[in-house]
């Protein structure tokens, strides 16, 4: 009876037993470092920010004050009544409005005065420490020492008064009127060295060979700044657009620093995440701040896919959901 | 979140691209060149000399000549500030908050890349994505429930509570900057080590972290200064003034000092130089992972 599938299933057997045990024992040791080396970290980012998202969109359903575990559920009251709280609503706008000027005003001035150092001049690295000096600059001491040079009798008024122009003089922080424009000159002092140096670093990464190749045509140096470093700093212009639209769409520190926590909405200067911060945990309404933290995730969430579809997809193939291909890096 | 975007970027830019500084023509004499850079440095260090000199003037000298230069010079807003002891507890709170996010950040964030870079298992495509995701995951979102979660934990008050959310919203950034960098340890040293007899263990610390200390530095930086520079989780979770971490104690000596400009100068140009100082030491490191990772 010693038949070929007989003596096949042996050998099965056989092989199974001489080889499993072998295999098996490394398995599991490479599983117990995969677990060693990465479930800490997993387990820190999964209880520390993906959970509180997610209760952030939970508690979002409820009427709530924070205390006790929430009950009250109301389903999407909390965000019908978003769409119709003129407080947010116009929180919304101001948000609107600084990632629009945000990249009007701070693009082009970064891209000139990234053209301008992009050269052989003395001292060039000096000059780019100095410039990124306000971006490493905690908010708070930004906010605090604008506050104060910004005060009617402050530093710029009579700044103003010593060089003759009085007629500027102004309350710049609590005019309503004003008040935007002065948080935008701000945020762009802070955030205009940053984009300097992407754009140097981005022009920086055009190769010489294209400009070589300009020049013995012929080309002026406004032709080659026109045809070769604009179009191929694209690439970079629009990373940089990228990161200012969603910075501008979270932004806190400032606001609440310089406006402080109540008035940031009559002075014209609230953004969602100030509201949203007044709303779970000045005035108590856990749950109507969640629901409000929940749309600013969302807006920031459909905006940045958006761009990333639309804008980026031709230079990052995907940097916010890459993933690790085998030849990949 | 910025340097994400620019690392694989840049990885991919680095191909065709290796052009360095150039000589290009420029249609204005050098002179102006000079001119408008001074231009832009005074706009930008302007404001914080303002608050460095201001420290070093009376209150009276501000009161009557707001944007005057100190006329004499007065070094007790700075010397009182210096031996009050509230600076140094807050400035200690933040050496410890800042070195404690920054080393566990760095460590959890090397263990995890070496498993995404150098692992072959199911699941690796979704973890690496699980990091990418919580890219787009702001602490604005998650800061009330966030601060429940510290309350429930007890941590409320304590540096525990601001550090170990500081470390989980540092690893998405630092695990997808370090993953590239292990990844491209050459599989033959891999090799090399486990003829040598080292395990996969012994290889990730004899090999991977020397060979990946650019970017350890690089992200270690990056954690630190964000959390030596934040706010608003502190101002959450943070209550008792002797918790405070600098940002909090900025805030809290200018509310309450607030007719004593020049002390409020003096305190927040203190608490503005470690962070200066260290970004000077290492500025190369910081300009160079932000503008090295997008020129590869």
């Amino acid at each position: 009876m010693t038949d070929p599938t007989t003596a096949r299933a042996g050998a099965i057997t056989a092989s199974a037993r001489a080889g499993r045990p072998r295999v098996g024992r490394a398995d599991w040791l490479k599983r117990g470092e995969i677990i060693l080396l990465a479930g800490p970290a997993i387990v820190m980012f999964s209880g520390f920010v993906i959970f509180p998202v997610f209760m952030a969109a939970y508690y979002g359903f409820f009427r709530w004050k924070g205390f006790g575990p929430p009950t009250d559920f109301i389903g999407l009251q909390n965000y019908v009544t978003i769409l119709t709280d003129q407080l947010f609503l116009s929180a919304m706008q101001h948000n609107a409005f600084i990632v629009v000027l945000s990249l009007v005003m701070q693009g082009p001035i970064a891209i000139a005065f990234a053209l301008l150092l992009n050269q052989q001049i003395k001292g060039r690295s000096l000059i780019r420490v100095l410039i990124f000096v306000p971006y490493v600059i905690a908010e708070v001491i930004v906010g605090t020492g604008w506050g104060l040079m910004l005060q009617t009798t402050g530093a710029v008024n009579d700044f103003l008064g010593k060089i003759g122009l009085e007629s500027l003089q102004a309350d710049w922080i609590a005019d309503p009127k004003i008040a935007i424009w002065t948080l935008m000159v701000i945020i762009s002092w802070k955030y205009i060295g940053f984009a300097v140096i992407l754009m140097l670093a981005g022009m920086q990464g055009i190769p010489d060979e294209l400009y070589e190749a300009a020049a013995v045509d012929g080309a002026s140096y406004w032709q080659i700044q026109r045809s070769i470093t604009l179009p191929l700093l694209g690439p970079t212009i629009r990373i940089w657009a990228f990161l200012s639209i969603i910075g501008s769409l979270q932004l806190f520190d400032l606001v609440y620093i310089i406006w402080g926590q109540y008035v940031a909405d009559t002075a014209g200067t609230s953004t969602m995440a100030t509201y949203m911060v007044r709303e779970g945990r000045l005035t108590g309404n856990y749950g109507y701040g969640n629901a409000v933290a929940v749309v600013i995730f969302l807006i920031s969430l459909v905006i940045a896919l958006t761009y990333q579809r639309f804008v980026l997809r031709r230079d990052t193939e995907g940097a916010l959901t890459e993933k690790p291909g085998k030849d990949k890096f | 979140m910025s340097q994400v975007a620019l690392t694989s970027r840049g990885r991919k830019a680095r191909r065709p691209y290796g052009g360095t500084s150039r000589k290009s023509s420029v249609p204005w004499g050098k002179p102006s060149v000079y001119l408008i850079a001074t231009v832009l440095i005074a706009i930008c260090i302007g404001p914080v000399l303002y608050i460095i000199l201001g420290g070093f003037r009376s209150n009276a000298q501000i009161t009557t000549d707001p944007s005057g230069m100190p006329n004499p010079w007065v070094f007790s807003n700075y010397t009182e500030v210096l031996t009050a002891g509230t600076f140094w507890q807050q400035f200690g709170n933040s050496v410890i908050s800042a070195v404690l996010t920054t080393v566990g950040c760095v460590s959890l964030a090397l263990a995890a890349s070496y498993v995404i870079a150098r692992y072959n298992f199911r699941g690796r495509n979704a973890m690496f994505s699980l990091f990418a995701a919580g890219l787009m995951f702001p602490m604005t979102v998650a800061i009330t429930p966030l601060y429940i979660l510290i309350r429930s934990l007890g941590l409320t008050n304590t540096l525990a509570g601001i550090i170990l959310p500081q470390i989980g919203f540092a690893l998405p950034v630092t695990v997808i900057i370090l993953v590239p960098f292990l990844r491209a340890i050459p599989k033959e040293i891999e090799e090399a080590a486990m003829i040598d007899g080292s395990g996969r263990v012994g290889f990730f610390f004899r090999m991977v972290l020397p060979l990946s200390l650019p970017g350890v530095i690089t992200t270690g930086i990056l954690a630190f200064i964000g959390a030596w520079n934040n706010y608003m989780l502190p101002l959450f979770i943070l209550s008792d003034p002797a918790k405070y971490t600098l940002p909090l104690g900025v805030q809290a000596f200018a509310s309450q000092y607030s007719v004593n400009t020049a002390a409020v100068l003096a305190f927040t140009s203190l608490s503005m130089l470690p962070a200066l100082l260290f970004f000077s030491v290492f500025e190369r490191r910081i300009v160079g992972g932000l503008t090295g990772a997008i020129k590869g």
